[in-house]
């Protein structure tokens, strides 16, 4: 083996601007990690079962019930955007195992010896859990043809539920990181993730209007990045959908979430190796 | 030509417990350094602070020229690390592992290639490279840790506890790659172990550690004359640290060196 020369050390090759070099480590990570579902995607497709229990039990039981006042909206097809979210939620949230997982088997201080920086590997696995989300949704939105929800198929409505999903997904995985960081054990983070959930999905307008709330889950459920999620999922995945604040707002919730998430996160990650 | 790793009154403290105190050491450029100590001696302590894993509570380190406290990014470019855990993602492809560590080094594309396909020919895992890693035994998955420490060609490889969990055979193949990639590349290596015929196989130089500080530090040969005639590194060790080998640690330490040796074995 005569092809390993002493001649290349790292200043052989030139290092790309701070800029690409951010966007670069980024999708490296998150490359790895939608690989690694590529070679076993059985964890996604088991997350997908969910969400078609929730559309075809819960909302088929209660779009009969006529219990809940959406206008002139069927429950049906108010439902789906939140089912969507909710699906999106739901996987995200235990994103953060996975990096306490790699924390104790050592994959971690692989990434973190690295010169790749903290921000870049955060951003990378955050999108890695937005992308995640694509395909829940491609489930969801067969589901949903099928018990004939009414979804606008058009392609720009079609990229626009993908971007307020990858946001959205994205924002609660890093959260979701942020919780792994702190708590640090495996047995602590389920506890967290099980405690966690159910308010952030309770306290949003995925299920019911935040109308039909009392007042002090209403101020829970504006502060609550999920219920910008579902609202702009709503007028996007559905006909005659009714939002209540305009898309870009929406969007711009979730983006501002997403960004402050992740400098916490990019200051946290190292700690988990220490 | 700089000293590889200097450190001065290097210290880490965890609450009240000291875990570094006050280590002081230096390692040349070219040669393989064994840091020996018992379970709990400070040595993967240091190694963490050496590689910017962990900030020193006080004192200061230099690695490649580089002040581990403020040029963090060209220490991590400048070294390869193979941790005591494991570091290749079993979910992933012999290949694919080490294309991320090749893309966050920054490794151009066409040079990216040759390098990965190089670098599992020098380790003998050719014929394995597209197969997923939690396929692989022990041997072979050491073997591509530091093939993937080496990739960008570091100037300093650390090895910590490179052959805990191994049988014999994979111990003495992982020896024999340390020793040819040394020849081969002129890497300074550290590596820590609690193995004292790994260190007398692989290290010109030793240095003891006991309760987070050095105790001792020389050639193997020359410890052991210090000791006395006929003297092992073995007995060097029992006369430095006054402990035997196999005390074992406290639970955490046990749990967690089983584990790695399952993950391996």
């Amino acid at each position: 083996m005569t092809s390993l020369e002493r001649a290349a050390r790292p200043a052989a090759w030139a290092e790309p601007p701070a800029v690409l070099r951010f966007v670069l480590d980024a999708w490296t990570v998150a490359e790895a990690e939608l690989q690694k579902l590529a070679h076993d995607p059985t964890e996604l497709l088991t997350r997908a079962v969910q969400p078609v229990l929730w559309l075809l039990v819960f909302g088929e039981v209660l779009a009969r019930a006529r219990a809940i006042p959406t206008g002139r909206l069927d429950y049906i097809d108010f439902l789906a955007p939140g089912v969507l979210a909710q699906s999106a939620l739901f996987s995200a949230i235990f994103f953060g195992i996975a990096v306490i997982w790699e924390r104790d088997l050592g994959v971690l201080h692989k990434y973190l010896v690295s010169p790749a920086s903290r921000l870049s590997l955060v951003t990378g696995k955050a999108l890695a859990g937005g992308l995640r989300a694509l395909v829940q949704a491609a489930v969801v939105y067969v589901v949903a043809a099928l018990i004939g929800v009414h979804l606008q198929l058009g392609i720009p409505q079609i990229l626009g539920v993908a971007v307020v999903l990858v946001l959205g997904a994205a924002g609660f995985a890093t959260f979701s990181l942020v919780i792994a960081c702190l708590v640090r054990t495996r047995e602590r983070f389920m506890g967290i993730g099980q405690v966690l959930t159910m308010p952030l999905f309770f306290a949003s307008s995925a299920v019911y209007p935040v109308a039909l709330m009392p007042t002090w889950l209403q101020v829970l459920a504006k502060v609550n990045p999920l219920t910008y999620q579902v609202d702009a999922l709503r007028s996007l995945m559905v006909s005659g959908g009714t939002a209540t604040f305009p898309v870009p707002l929406d969007a711009g919730v979730l983006v501002l979430a997403l960004a402050v998430l992740l400098l916490i996160a990019g200051r946290l990650y190292p700690r988990l190796a220490m | 030509m700089p000293q590889a790793i200097q450190t001065h009154e290097l210290t880490r403290r965890f609450g009240s417990v000291t875990a570094v105190d006050a280590l002081s050491l230096e390692v040349r450029a070219g040669e393989v350094f064994g840091l020996l100590g018992p379970n709990g001696a400070g040595k993967t302590t240091t190694i963490k602070m050496l590689i910017t894993l962990l900030p020193p509570t006080s004192g200061s380190a230099t690695v490649a020229g580089y002040d581990v406290a403020t040029q963090q990014r060209l220490v991590r470019r400048s070294i390869g690390y193979v941790p005591q855990l494991l570091s290749s993602d079993g979910t992933l492809t012999a290949r694919e592992n080490l294309a991320v560590s090749a893309r966050l080094h920054h490794i151009p594309g066409d040079a990216r290639r040759d390098r990965i396909n190089e670098s599992l020919a020098f380790m003998g895992l050719a014929d394995v490279g597209d197969h997923l890693v939690r396929t692989f035994s022990g041997g072979m998955i050491r073997r591509l840790e530091i093939a993937q420490a080496m990739l960008h060609r570091p100037e300093i490889l650390f090895l910590d506890e490179p052959t805990v969990g191994l049988d014999p055979a994979a111990r003495r193949a992982v020896w024999e790659h340390v020793r040819r990639l040394r020849e081969a590349e002129g890497t300074t290596i550290l590596l820590t172990t609690h193995y004292m015929d790994e260190a007398e196989a692989l290290c010109q130089r030793v240095g003891i550690m006991h309760l987070g500080r050095l105790v001792a530090l020389g050639t193997p040969a020359s410890l052991g004359a210090e000791v006395g005639p006929g003297a092992t590194l073995d007995d060097v060790f029992t006369h430095f640290t006054g402990s035997d080998l196999d005390e074992g640690g406290t639970y955490r330490d046990v749990a967690r060196t089983r584990r790695t040796a399952r993950r391996l074995g």
